[in-house]
């Protein structure tokens, strides 16, 4: 039905598709798979109408598509879910639902005609008892989400594509994604599902396309692919372990953390953390994971409880302090909270240290320059140099900016807040084995991630949090996947 | 508008782009018959740089807050209001350096206010320094006795002279501005604090999480900023000779045009000295140049309005069309 072929697209010198192509039949589930840079976004902004192709040919039922803009490309049939959403946040379910597309007469909107359209919008969903009068910001993330979904769905699409649609999403609301995609599909629309999860493409997907460089590289049945053949294609390398092993043993207790409470989440955790050692938080989104990491940091009041760091006097801190003492936060957000876009990676890299740079508060450069350089060469860190803005750089390259910041400080006690969101699976293995090597020079890691697999290939114990509370504590050996969803949804609470 | 603009070519147009206005400027103005024999001359430039010394300190204050991510709309009511608490002490026989520090000192007193209310209470920059906009007026006014405030001479009257103006010397005024913003750009360059401000600017959460005290440093800037406000109303006061509590309304809007117009963004994180004077000097160009064309001031009023609104999208155009 929908038919790519040899689509190219320049930037400047920067050739970002060198000739793509891709098939997708009615109601079928393509999942769009490759790293980060790879060439995927330029590709579905060509296909929504946000930029024109250079070269190539686009069909969609068999005749010639080219969309000149995004209402070209809705009106064509193609509608687009981006990763980040774009909600009113002030205006209700119904009215974002309907937004642009009111169903009015003189201006006037019609109440009733509105109010059944936006409801059978959310029905072809499987969430026809959503609030309609709610407001868009009071709902959750994945409510969000499907309203968003609604609103597509309002201009009977032919091809829906969906951008990281679960990167914000708890696996449990995951899960209600995956069966909302399949009855889209059974009702005959076709989806192109873009993620970085492996195993989220082979449970939704039916075909899949693989693209690396800007080409495609491959493309098949979904049911006969194995995950190490995939990530052969999108690296062009053989990844043979996800997460490296490195020789580390927990030594003494660094950081103790007792009944630490914070309103509104988190009530009364308390953990141990030793040098040396790899501490995973895992839980639902909203679990109080967040929040514990930034009271321990002192982002966040603590209203009760202890936060010591081992070898200072200090039981509550604020994050200057807490630099001081050692502690350095990797926030999970980095465009909102992680760095700052517009000023340079040196800057970026040295903000929590400035004085450092320079006697008589005074900064030099040079230095500045010189720490940025280290970290460049060492991480690998792909940029034109330590001048250039951050927001010029890719995600991944972002996210080891962000951790560098913490080795350059230096910390000895890393919280690290999803270090791994959004990123590609190359800059993924280098964070992880990154976070070994730390944990072999005897630094404390306490790193919350919403992706099991990554926190049981990486820890050496894991604290699973529900509704606020820490509710269990044990070594990895022994927790399973499935353990650690039975604590986090609170269906067993053991000690 | 879908055109991609080169990174490395639009830092260079925010680079050289005030500069080149500068200079289109002063070519408009020496070309045509009425001003050509005199607008270039070094007379004219003394006055020009004379007219450019308030709004010059003043913007070097906004500099800071605007880079802060802040804005401040009361700057010319507290100039007022420094202008005449410096006739004030004039008048009851303070001694000069104690003037001069007193008048800054209450350009400076403001800023605290504004400083706090806007860290202190989290309140949106905009409201709380609209609200100062009248308090201090209000308290010029009420200090003034609802009059302008005279007093017999004071050496301070000489820093902003324009009489011998066929000498080829400046006077105090001009060069302190001068001074103070080669010491503002590098301050904001070279010191922890300078690139502490960029940071609170260009993004507050990261500032906050990387350990900079943000509320102290959001009124310190405001602080400073007041001082460089009371600053200027001492050169108001010393160009009108009196202290005169209706001087300088809508002084702001020329001050944050001219920061604009040199290059820095309205939400934070972006600017520099430079720009802001130059910005500074093409704004008493053009109602120089004005003058001497014999244009009435409602009609310099138009041009410098529609200056402004150039200005800022000339900024959209830089900062490119963000997705």
């Amino acid at each position: 039905m929908l038919r790519l072929d040899g689509i190219r697209k320049s930037f400047g010198a920067t050739q970002a598709l060198k000739g793509v192509s891709l098939e997708l039949s009615r109601g079928e589930v393509l999942a769009l798979i490759g790293e980060n840079g790879a060439g995927k976004s330029t590709l579905m902004r060509i296909l929504s109408g946000a930029c024109l192709p250079d070269g190539g040919a686009m069909e969609l039922d068999g005749r010639p598509f080219e969309p000149g803009s995004p209402e070209d490309a809705r009106s064509g049939g193609v509608a687009m879910i981006y990763q980040e959403l774009n909600l009113a946040l002030h205006l209700t379910v119904q009215e974002n639902i309907l937004l642009g597309a009111e169903s009015a007469r003189f201006g006037w909107i019609d109440r009733s005609a509105s109010r059944a359209r936006a409801r059978e919008a959310l029905a072809q969903l499987g969430h026809g008892a959503m609030d309609l009068g709610r407001q868009a910001g009071a709902c959750s993330v994945a409510e969000q989400q499907v309203v968003e979904i609604a609103r597509a769905l309002l201009g009977r699409p032919k091809v829906l594509i969906m951008d990281e649609p679960t990167s914000s999403l708890t696996q449990a609301d995951a899960e209600r994604l995956f069966s909302v995609i399949l009855r889209l599909r059974s009702q005959g629309v076709s989806v192109i599902y873009i993620s970085h999860f492996l195993e989220e493409c082979t449970r939704v997907a039916d075909r899949f396309t693989v693209l690396k460089d800007g080409e495609t590289v491959g493309s098949g049945g979904m049911r006969e692919a194995r995950p190490g053949h995939l990530l052969a294609l999108m690296t062009g390398r053989e990844v043979k372990d996800l997460f490296p092993k490195t020789e580390h043993r927990p030594g003494r207790a660094v950081l103790e953390v007792r009944d630490a409470s914070s309103a509104p989440r988190l009530r009364r955790a308390s953990l141990s953390l030793r040098g040396g050692e790899i501490f995973g938080l895992a839980g639902l989104i909203g679990a109080g994971r967040t929040d514990l990491l930034r009271t321990i940091f002192g982002l966040d009041r603590l209203d009760a409880g202890e936060v010591c760091v081992v070898g200072s006097p200090a039981c509550r801190s604020t994050p200057r302090e807490r630099w001081r003492q050692g502690v350095g936060f990797m926030s999970e957000d980095r465009k909102e909270e992680g760095l700052m876009l517009n000023l340079s990676l040196a800057d970026n890299l040295t903000l929590a240290k400035m004085p450092s740079f320079g006697r008589f508060g005074s900064v030099s450069s040079a230095r500045q320059a010189a720490a940025a350089a280290r970290w460049i060469q060492v991480l690998g860190i792909k940029c034109r140099g330590a001048s250039q803005p951050v927001g010029e750089l890719s995600g991944g390259t972002q996210q080891k900016i962000a951790l560098a910041r913490l080795l350059e400080h230096p910390a000895r006690i890393f919280l690290l807040d999803e270090p791994t969101r959004g990123i590609d699976v190359g800059t993924k293995v280098e964070i992880y084995r990154l976070i070994g090597e730390l944990a072999g020079s005897g630094k404390a890691v306490l790193v919350v991630s919403s992706y099991l697999p990554e926190l049981l290939g990486l820890c050496d114990t894991i604290g699973v949090m529900s509704r606020g509370e820490l509710a269990a504590v044990r070594p990895r050996s022994e927790w399973t996947e499935a353990g650690i969803l039975r604590v986090a949804t609170g269906a067993a609470i053991s000690r | 508008m879908s055109v991609a603009i080169p990174p490395r070519l639009r830092r260079l147009m925010v680079r050289v782009g005030p500069f080149l206005g500068l200079i289109a400027v002063i070519v408009l103005f020496a070309l045509p018959g009425e001003t050509r024999g005199y607008f270039l001359t070094f007379h004219n430039f003394k006055i020009i740089f004379i007219q450019t010394v308030i709004v010059a300190i003043g913007a070097l204050g906004m500099t800071l807050i605007i880079i802060s991510g802040g804005i401040d709309i009361s700057v010319g009511s507290t100039v007022a209001l420094a202008s005449v608490v410096g006739a004030l002490l004039i008048q009851r026989g303070w001694s000069t350096p104690a003037v001069v520090l007193a008048t800054i000192a209450a350009g400076g007193l403001v800023g605290l206010a504004n400083g706090a209310a806007i860290a202190g209470l989290r309140m949106t920059p905009f409201i709380i320094t609209l609200g100062t906009l009248g308090v201090a007026r209000g308290a010029a006014k009420w200090l003034g006795d609802n009059q302008t405030v005279n007093y017999d001479s004071s050496p301070i009257n000489g820093w902003m002279t324009t009489a011998n103006p066929f000498a080829y010397t400046l006077p105090a005024g001009v060069w302190v501005a001068l001074g103070l913003a080669v010491l503002t750009a590098w301050m904001l360059r070279c010191t922890v604090l300078g690139r502490h401000i960029f940071a609170l600017g260009s993004n507050e959460a990261t500032a906050r999480l990387c350990g900079i005290p943000t509320v102290r440093l959001k009124v310190l800037v405001y602080v400073l900023g007041g001082c460089f406000t009371g600053l200027a109303g001492l050169f108001q006061l010393a160009r009108l000779r009196q202290g005169d509590p209706t001087v300088a309304v809508g002084l702001e809007l020329d001050i944050i045009a001219a920061v604009i117009i040199g290059g820095a963004s309205l939400s934070g994180g972006v600017g520099g000295v430079l720009g802001s004077m130059i910005g500074a000097l093409i704004m008493s160009v053009l109602r120089n140049g004005s003058q001497q064309m014999g244009w009435p001031t409602y009609f310099q009023e138009i041009i410098i309005g529609l200056v402004i609104i150039a200005a800022v999208f000339i900024d959209r155009l830089r900062q490119g069309r963000k997705a």
